[in-house]
């Protein structure tokens, strides 16, 4: 197949620079110029795909971002593969490898095929009835889908192009450089407004660039002309910003657009590299001029998706603009002027039309007649019945249209063809109209959706406004933009304009055939084969609402949202139903109007940039001494420190030792920080925890406990008086922004009588936790004037100190349960003390160690970690914490909660300890707790929260949360796993020190 | 995205804000006088409306400060802002 299909050289192609490019393995040449559809049809090759339910044969339809059929995966075989590419929009490069999709094992065989042939038995819904039962088949039908419908495949290695994210703030956004857009953006910006035009093809000028030249004049030129000359006086003008390749993918409330921008697509392969490929742009317009055109509608009769079925517009555009011949017999089949337009375009190329099938009964317009006159037969009132040719259209049979439209009379007639040209009319293109929140009118004269509504300072002009008529279009603008813009003229008022006028219109849904409708396959919606005998299925089976209707069909629900058949459905459904469509209403039209690359979307916050991360001011001597990092919240915290080969376990198992036996160092750096001051600090600290904060002496600290107005426990930490009105405190790594939050919300809106105020200083503190036997003569070596005796500085109490005249504050409290110290200083010299600390430690072996080993400490000594052992179901009582509860204060945050009947009930699920019959055995966290094994159905009594191997203890220990738990001491419970049962004894949380020995030792 | 009219700071993108649910319900000042209802009353029940709603929020990423806004949620169409403590227009 190496027909050349070329007809006469477009000044769009650049036929001096030839282009190889590969289509299903095989190698074509093409143009620059070309996109893939243009090179397929110029070498004759019309099967690009297959359909997604009956894997039928289908072809190129349009020339645009509409496209339903040719969707390609483009560039196999390597990392940039990309599926769902629409070949209409590819624009050919040397090296382009692009491949069908949704066909196994290759396009022209397609095993899939089958189910065109048992299509009487996929009927509408036929995924939800069929594989819905039984239920345990599913994995084995989606199997079957997957396999045989696969919508291309994804890259499975890493993207290696780059993307970006650009803000732009505009006076003045037109979407679409049709006739409409050029003129607009153009007389905005003349008129010292900022402005963006954006158009989705790499050129500007819309329809207009290849309208009929004999028909439409503008200022006595021919309207291709002059809007070419409108386009080059563009780049003049200082306040226009014009990106092409750019598509507008979503406008949201508020006049925010997203739109893609393509930068590299179209280039060669060595050209693409370190470039930007792809630019998401939001953008933030003053106002929004929509002028995003129309798109043509097909027609729907039976069989009217073969290969070789092609828009009438498009079979004009692949002939004026690429210079290509979509076959070599054309007929057109149509309900208005356009297959007119299109098929004296063709004959003016030489270019054979064999005849024009209309289904009106005549028309007397200019282009009409024009047409008469080269002697191209038309069938007024006619309809095409059924069309033949599997891999490509060969013929169609006509029949007579009765009066009212319903049926069809007389004999067949049959007409050979290879291409055919249908013109439907024309659906203005209101998705971005109706993304915004614009409301839609039912327009009966010209059967389409028209904005009424603008929910923002927009307007939408030219054909997605319905107007169609060069002339109207050109009027109307020029009113519309100067009340628009306020502006006291543009520069085309009055200016002399002529246009083909269209004098008669006839419109039929659904086409009728001379057989029964059961029998033939009348496509809506390509690339979801959904026929119009669905949609009428549907409706006989009892749906009703359009939004019901397209998901049971799935119309409109494929990538290209229906762009082509949505009206079609409508109308079917309209018709089936009796019903006007202006009551019917239309469906959503969603974003993104054309699909984006994930790419595109995520921009730079790759890697990592995914998300921020926040790192202590010790981190480089975590990295030097080869820590594990774990994320906390936005941190990077020290997990554990492996040395010499060990595993997670032994380094924590060692880590764990060195603390109690010795001296174990840990970065506490990233616990939340809050300043607290003000004359009501104590009073709103009353309020805002558990237990009473009134008598604490200036220079002492409180373990607090914090709970959400339900009664649940939300953070805890120690908050330590600094002086008369001021406080510090501390929150958990993850809690402290949420902390800080609803501590203004409640500063804020239910408590302003008090004078405090918050400041966070997390970041600007580094904290250095010392902790055991050991601690004490490490901290008298890093601050030696510092009266280290239990007297002076006892447990739970505070001293301001200096280091090398560094000043900083050295708390006496411990998560560990061994006697210890937090020292606390300027961010900046965090590392600093730390590898004093480091220093000062090596005679007593100090250790550094990770979240790990202070979770597994901690657990030793049943302290709670919130958000591990608690989920926001737990409250103090549950946790076994009522100490901590005022029963004095008249009121704090959730006080109330706990005299509710729920959280008062005894059976609620409480903290426990857990040991394991065999010591050995250590538990997964997670992991269900029941009290009787042959229960049917089991009932779960809880599950384990935090579980360890407790290397002082030399057993594994476990805390849980068990219904009912606390009453449960010794009493034996089971852990049903996969593989054993593992038995369990109720025991106190605190495994370690219960006494506090060793706080003072 | 919203562009919101934050009292303290003028209009700013609404990713720098965050809502805080439903304005003007106060927190009892004596909530041990409460019935368990009353008090979930409180706790729990919000309306949702589609249409003109009474909304908190916080200029999370600005000033921090919490203030009032009305806004159609149907379109979302932001009628106005004001101060917290201020009292509620009355249509
Ligand atoms: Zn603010």
């Amino acid at each position: 197949m190496s027909a050349n299909l070329r007809v006469k050289s477009s000044e769009f192609i650049d036929e001096t620079h030839r282009i190889s490019f590969k289509f299903n393995g095989k190698t074509y040449y093409g143009f620059k110029g070309d996109t893939l559809a243009s090179a397929l049809l110029a070498n004759d090759v019309h099967l690009v795909g297959r359909s997604f339910k009956y894997h039928r044969p289908r072809g190129i339809m349009t020339a645009g971002s509409e496209e339903p059929n040719a969707i390609v995966q483009v560039n196999d075989n390597t990392n940039r593969t990309e599926p769902n590419v629409r070949a209409t929009e590819v624009e050919i490069y040397e090296g382009l490898e692009a491949s069908s999709q949704n066909c196994w094992p290759n396009v022209n065989f397609d095993i899939g095929g089958i189910n065109n042939i048992i299509s009487p038995f996929l009927p509408a819904g036929f995924y939800y009835k069929t594989f819905m039962w039984p239920t345990n088949f599913w994995e084995k039908y989606e199997f079957f889908i997957r396999h045989s419908a696969g919508l291309g495949k994804s890259p499975t290695e890493k993207d290696p192009d780059i993307y970006d994210h650009r803000n732009i703030h505009c006076d003045v956004l037109v979407v679409g450089a049709g006739i409409s857009g050029i003129l607009a953006a153009k007389n905005a910006a003349k008129n010292n407004l900022k402005t963006l035009l954006i158009e989705e093809k790499n050129e500007l000028g819309g329809a207009t660039i290849n309208q009929n030249r004999e028909f439409n004049k503008i200022d006595n030129q021919s309207s291709s002309d002059w809007i070419k000359k409108e386009i080059n006086e563009l780049k003049n003008i200082s306040n226009l910003e014009v990106k092409t390749r750019t598509s507008v993918a979503a406008y949201h409330g508020y006049n925010y657009l997203l739109a893609r921008e393509n930068l590299t697509d179209h280039l060669e392969k060595k050209d693409k590299n370190n470039k930007v490929r792809q630019r998401l742009l939001k953008i933030r317009a003053k106002r929004v001029i929509l002028a995003t055109g129309a798109l043509e509608r097909p027609l729907v009769f039976n069989n009217n998706d073969r290969p070789g079925i092609i828009l009438s517009t498009a079979v004009k555009k692949y002939a004026d603009f690429f210079g290509v011949k979509c076959g070599e017999k054309n007929v057109f089949f149509t309900n208005n002027d356009s297959a007119y337009e299109s098929a004296l375009c063709l004959h003016n190329k030489g270019i054979k039309v064999d005849a024009i099938v209309d289904i009106r009964d005549n028309s007397n317009s200019k282009i009409v007649k024009a047409v008469e006159q080269t002697g191209i037969k038309i069938y007024w009132s006619h309809t095409i019945v059924d069309t033949n040719g599997y891999r490509r259209l060969s013929n169609i049979s006509i029949m007579r249209l009765s009066n009212d439209g319903m049926t069809v009379t007389g004999k067949r007639i049959n007409i050979s063809c290879d291409c055919l040209g249908v013109a439907g009319g024309w659906t203005p293109a209101v998705h971005l109209f109706t993304q915004s929140g614009g409301k839609l009118k039912f327009d009966e004269d010209n059967n389409v959706f028209l904005p009424n509504k603008y929910p923002s300072d927009q307007i939408s002009v030219g054909s997605c406004n319905g107007n169609f008529n060069l002339k109207e279009i050109i009027n109307e603008l020029s009113i519309k933009l100067k009340e628009f813009l306020k502006i006291d003229q543009t520069d085309f008022d009055n200016i002399a304009i002529e246009s083909e006028e269209e004098t008669s219109k006839r419109n039929i849904w659904l086409l009728p055939t001379d057989k029964a409708i059961g029998k033939t396959k009348p496509f809506v919606d390509y690339q979801n084969d959904a026929t119009a005998k669905d949609i009428k299925l549907a409706l006989r089976e009892g749906f009703r609402s359009i939004e019901h209707v397209k998901r049971y069909t799935t119309t409109g629900m494929g990538t290209d949202q229906g762009k082509l058949g949505n009206m079609h459905a409508l109308g079917i459904i309209a018709d089936t139903a009796g019903v006007k469509m202006g009551e019917l209403g239309t469906t959503t039209f969603r974003p993104p109007y054309t699909p984006l690359t994930f790419g595109t979307i995520v921009g730079r916050n790759v890697g990592e940039y995914f998300d921020i991360f926040r790192r202590t001011a010790m981190n480089d001597w975590h990295i030097e001494n080869k820590a594990e990092f774990e994320n906390v919240g936005q941190w990077k915290r020290g997990w554990y420190y492996p040395s010499n080969g060990e595993t997670m376990h032994q380094a924590v198992q060692r880590e764990s030792k060195a603390a109690r036996e010795s001296a174990g160092i840990l970065d506490a750096s990233t616990l939340g920080k809050i300043d607290i001051q003000g004359s009501d600090a104590s009073e709103f600290l009353n309020r805002v925890y558990t237990n009473a904060w009134s008598k604490l002496a200036i220079g002492k600290c409180r373990y607090g406990l914090m709970l959400n107005e339900d009664g649940m426990v939300y953070d805890d930490g120690v908050t330590t008086r600094l002086g008369e009105n001021h406080y510090l405190m501390t929150t958990t790594t993850g809690g402290a922004a949420n902390v800080l939050g609803k501590l203004e919300d409640y500063l804020q809106t239910e408590w302003p009588e008090l004078d405090v105020y918050l400041t966070s200083v997390t970041d600007h503190y580094a904290t250095a936790s010392v902790c055991g036997p050991n601690s004490k003569k490490i901290l008298k070596k890093i601050i030696p004037d510092l009266d280290l005796s239990d007297e002076n500085f006892p447990h739970m109490s505070f001293k301001e100190a200096k280091i090398n005249n560094i000043k900083c504050r050295v708390m006496r409290i411990s998560f560990t349960g061994e006697h210890s110290y937090e020292i606390n200083i300027q961010a900046s010299f965090g590392k600093a003390l730390w590898e004093k600390c480091i220093e000062a430690g090596k005679e007593f072996n100090i250790t550094p160690y990770g979240t790990e080993t202070m979770h597994l400490l901690r657990a030793e000594k049943g302290f709670i970690i919130v958000g591990q052992d608690t989920d926001g179901t737990m409250t103090p009582i549950d946790l076994q914490m009522g100490w901590i509860v005022s029963k004095k204060k008249y009121d704090f945050i959730g006080k109330r909660s706990l005299y509710r009947s729920d959280t008062m009930r005894e059976d609620r699920k409480q903290l426990v300890g857990l040991l394991t019959d065999d010591p050995n055995i250590i538990l997964e966290e997670g992991a269900q707790i029941v009290s009787e094994l042959n229960q049917n159905p089991t009932q779960m009594l809880g599950h384990v929260t935090s579980s360890y191997f407790s290397p002082n203890l030399n057993k594994s220990i476990a805390l849980a949360v068990v219904r009912g738990g606390k009453d449960m001491m010794g009493k034996k419970l089971f852990i049903p796993m996969e593989d054993k049962t593992i038995s369990v004894t109720v025991a106190n949380p605190v495994f370690f020190d219960e006494e506090n020995k060793r706080l003072n030792a | 995205m919203f562009i919101i009219n934050c009292p303290y700071c003028g209009e700013r993108d609404q990713q720098e804000f965050k809502a805080g649910g439903e304005a003007h319900i106060e927190r009892p000042k004596q909530p041990t006088e409460l019935s368990d209802d009353e008090w979930a009353e409180y706790l729990f029940m919000r309306k949702n409306i589609k249409g003109v709603q009474f909304e908190r929020w916080n200029h999370a990423h600005g000033c921090r400060k919490w203030f009032n806004m009305v806004r159609d949620t149907s379109n979302d169409e932001i009628k106005l802002v004001y101060k917290m403590g201020e009292k509620p227009p009355l249509e």
